[in-house]
């Protein structure tokens, strides 16, 4: 690790990912595609998609999160009825509004109806654009759901082969698992480092290092990961006294950054969440040796995080990824906020609820747009969870 | 604040007129919800599965009845029941943001889990998540599994996302059936899986399709002997239901047949519930759901004015059978996969767009009207962009309405009738311009 990036500290660092969060006009990604011929941008949305075989093409995978609450909605709004979320018409705006002109490709994962059916919007607003809906098995057997997921990963490489005019080697795919592999074990070192020392990587700048791994490519995102944690650790910021909780329910549409930040200065830390998943979907690295496609799907199948998308095929693992999740990060409670209107993250949330209520973990919910403004009721929300379970935890 | 739903009073009891088919569909419906909630006694298993990618002729290879949360929230609606069941399961801790077919199930359950018949409907032996078109589904399921604590099976069904099935899906899903849902299907029932037993039933099937294609092209007539809608609505119960691979859908479909080749051969317009329809004046294609809570009401806002729906595509959400696919005996396990992935909500946007556009043209309508419900994603996003692809490919105009499937809060009967009044008068504006242009 370079000394000096240490000497520096989290703020450059932190300042940076803002400006690429603020950068609605994706600056560094056009920089990145102009500074070579024949680079390709490769859009996503959330939730999950192997961004390894994008980058094994020597495309940039850039994730696209809507347009935040800065973004002003104009074009977006005609495209949909009042009662859909707000992630597929601020994404909209930046496609019509030619804020993506330099994307050529875009990837809508499986995770709602809103978000599948925008791909074959998607189709038809910009039909020069490589569009795919990327479905991925409900099934886990390794010969029924990992063999479908083996074929559907190997049409995606043939595609974007065919895309930069030359085939994905095997040898290319296993170099870029290998990349993402060490972003995901950085990723995973900060939030548990978040988890132990909450205080010292506030929740709004870990999401902010996070949300730059969508803009940048790996390589250059692992390098600020290492630096934000080196940096982080040896700073001396004020511990207060807040609680600690886990954030579910984000994991498509986002909160405004105020939200986060708004959860900490009302007295809790955020010390695990489901934001940002594609960053940390697989849990563990994924094998280097053998068929790279098969060893994509196996850590799919067998090593990927559970969310409201997911089907969880066990009824009496349902729910309990969050239970382990407080366990892990020695959480007192979860806040559940969900985007409005978001199908899965509404319909899961009941059940999950059911599930911590058997193991005794306090929890709170309410709705936020990636627009919100308003963040006083839920400071006040957040506010009285945080001093309840500071009066009366363990009584 | 606590919302109230104020159930209006009947009025005056008013004969409702019936098609002899609306009759018999009626009764079949009756006599499935009897063996329904007759299973504790008859000793019959239950299959509780969806209808777009109903697989009934495999569910009675294995003796189970099935049973259709969609057709129950639906019945709900009708008897106006449901929006206390909505209100019920939001009291429990349900967003107001999500399907109200799911709500108005966790708050019938709720609230005693009765059918229509006044009997307690039976705890399902086994979920099948036949998981096509709609994310929801499989949240349902894992809410109903919550409850019942019973074994669920899923199948899932790709989206056709880039307009085509391919070999990888088809496979996909058969070994799904063969590995995972025949054996599970197997232990739960006690009963070996017979594939020539699928193949009667397949073939049943297919020709139960035949009639019911051609009595929804029946439309193609002018005037129109149908409604593809609103009465659609009843030719598909049976098939989308319980009955597909029977003999009493066979008989069924073979009824309904004659009776509208009768009223095409006597040149007569649909029976709505008012009786026969006056002048066909307007010919629609309808895209989404109706909504069931106030049905009659909305069917009546159409008749009234003339407009009779040719085509729709809510008839086709649990099976397109009219651009050729039928039940296959002779690949069994295939035909099935295929069925489930093409039924309607799991065809991409383009496709939906191709069809719509298809339907204005070969049923000679004068335009699209779009009822958009509020709590149907699968359904509702992306219509607005489809309402003008259609408009654009067709020349003809479109028109949107919203309102809900069975959550009569989102009926706004004002509303909708003054769109659609603004809209005939758009049809005839069109028309008026085209004669004068001619």
């Amino acid at each position: 690790m370079d000394a000096s990036l240490i000497k520096s500290g989290t703020a450059p660092i932190v300042a940076r990912a803002q400006a690429l969060f603020d950068d609605l006009s994706f600056a560094a990604a056009r920089e990145w595609k102009a500074a070579q011929p024949g680079r390709k941008v490769i859009g996503y949305m959330p939730l999950y998609v192997p961004r390894e075989l994008i980058h094994a093409a020597n495309m940039l995978p850039l994730g696209i999160l809507g347009g935040g609450d800065q973004l002003e909605v104009i074009h977006g709004d005609a495209y949909y009825q009042s009662y859909i979320c707000r992630i597929p018409r601020s994404t909209v705006e930046l496609g019509v509004t030619g804020r993506l002109d330099f994307v050529d490709g875009m990837l809508f994962p499986s995770i709602c109806d809103v978000i599948r059916n925008l791909s074959g919007m998607w189709k038809m607003l910009f039909p020069q654009v490589y569009v795919r809906y990327f479905d991925v098995p409900q099934t886990y057997r390794d010969d029924i759901g990992g063999n479908y997921y083996v074929n559907e990963l190997a049409e995606l490489r043939h595609d974007l082969g065919e895309l930069r005019g030359q085939p994905i080697t095997d040898e290319e795919l296993r170099r870029s698992i290998a990349l993402y592999n060490e972003n995901r074990r950085l990723v995973r070192e900060l939030y548990a480092f978040r988890a132990e020392r909450p205080w010292l990587v506030p929740a709004a700048e870990v999401y902010l290092v996070l949300r730059a791994g969508l803009v940048l490519p790996v390589e250059e995102h692992s390098t600020m990961l290492l630096a934000y944690l080196a940096a982080a650790k040896v700073e001396d910021r004020p511990r207060r006294d807040n609680c600690r909780v886990v954030l579910t329910g984000a994991f498509c549409e986002q909160p405004p950054l105020n939200l986060i930040k708004s959860l900490e200065l009302s007295g809790c830390y955020v010390v695990d969440d489901d934001l940002l998943l594609v960053t940390r979907w697989l849990t563990g690295d994924v094998s280097t040796e053998g068929e790279p496609l098969r060893s994509l799907a196996t850590a799919f199948l067998h090593h990927s995080e559970s969310t409201a998308a997911k089907y969880e095929p066990d009824e009496k693992e349902k729910g309990q990824h969050l239970v382990r999740a407080v366990a892990r990060s020695a959480a007192e409670g979860v806040i559940f906020a969900a985007p409005s209107f978001c199908d899965p993250a509404l319909l899961d949330r009941p059940m999950l609820q059911h599930v911590l209520k058997k193991a005794g973990i306090p929890f709170i919910a309410f709705k936020y747009a990636e627009n919100s403004g308003q963040m006083q009721p839920i400071r006040e929300q957040a506010g009285t969870f945080a001093d309840s379970i500071k009066l009366w935890s363990g009584t | 604040m606590t919302a109230t739903i104020v159930t209006p009073k009947p009025g005056p009891a008013k004969e409702v007129a019936k098609d002899a088919s609306m009759v018999k569909q009626k009764d079949m419906m009756a006599s499935h919800y009897d063996r329904l909630t007759s299973a504790p006694e008859t000793g019959e298993k239950v299959a509780a599965t969806f209808v777009p990618g109903n697989l009934n002729e495999l569910i009675m290879c294995f003796g189970l009845v099935n049973n259709l949360p969609e057709v129950n929230a639906i019945q709900n609606g009708l008897r106006r029941t449901s929006g206390a069941f909505v209100l019920e399961a939001e009291k429990i801790g349900h967003s107001e943001d999500v399907c109200t077919y799911v709500k108005s199930d966790i708050g019938m359950m709720a609230k005693g889990n009765l059918a229509p018949n006044g009997k307690k409907f039976p705890d399902p032996d086994v979920l099948l998540l036949s998981y096509t078109g709609c994310f929801t589904f499989m949240k349902w399921f894992e809410l109903l599994r919550e409850q019942y604590k019973c074994e669920t099976i899923m199948l899932h069904t790709p989206y056709m996302g880039d307009g085509k099935i391919t070999p990888n899906m088809i496979e996909y899903m058969v070994k799904q059936l063969k590995d995972e849902v025949i054996p599970k299907l197997e232990r739960i029932s006690g009963v070996k899986f017979d594939i020539d037993r699928l193949r009667e039933y397949l073939k049943k099937s297919a020709k139960a399709e035949d009639d019911l294609v051609w009595v929804l092209q029946s439309a193609k007539q002018k005037p129109s002997p149908i409604d593809a809608y609103f009465g659609g609505i009843y030719y598909i119960g049976p098939i989308f239901g319980a009955y597909r691979g029977t003999d009493d859908a066979i008989e069924y479909y073979k009824f309904l047949r004659e009776e509208v080749a009768d009223r095409m051969a006597q040149g007569q317009g649909p029976v709505t519930p008012d009786g026969d329809m006056g002048k066909e004046k307007y010919r629609l294609v309808v895209e989404g759901p109706p909504n069931y809570t106030n049905f009659r009401q909305f069917w009546k806002m159409f008749y009234d004015e003339g407009a009779v729906v040719v085509a729709s595509s809510y008839t086709k959400v649990g099976g397109v059978y009219d651009f050729g696919f039928r039940h296959d005996p002779d690949k069994p396990l295939e035909t099935l996969a295929e069925y489930c992935l093409g039924v309607y909500t799991n065809r991409s946007l383009p496709m939906r767009i191709d069809m719509l556009s298809n339907y204005i043209k070969e049923y000679e309508a004068d335009g699209l009207l779009i009822n958009s419900i509020k709590s149907c994603n699968s359904f509702s996003a992306g219509q607005l962009l489809i309402m003008r692809e259609v408009e654009k490919r067709t020349g003809k105009p479109a028109a949107f309405v919203e309102s809900d499937l069975v959550d009569p809060r989102y009926f706004s009967a004002a509303n909708i009738k003054n769109r659609l009044e603004s809209y005939f008068q758009m049809i005839e504006q069109k028309r008026a311009g085209a004669r004068s242009a001619a």
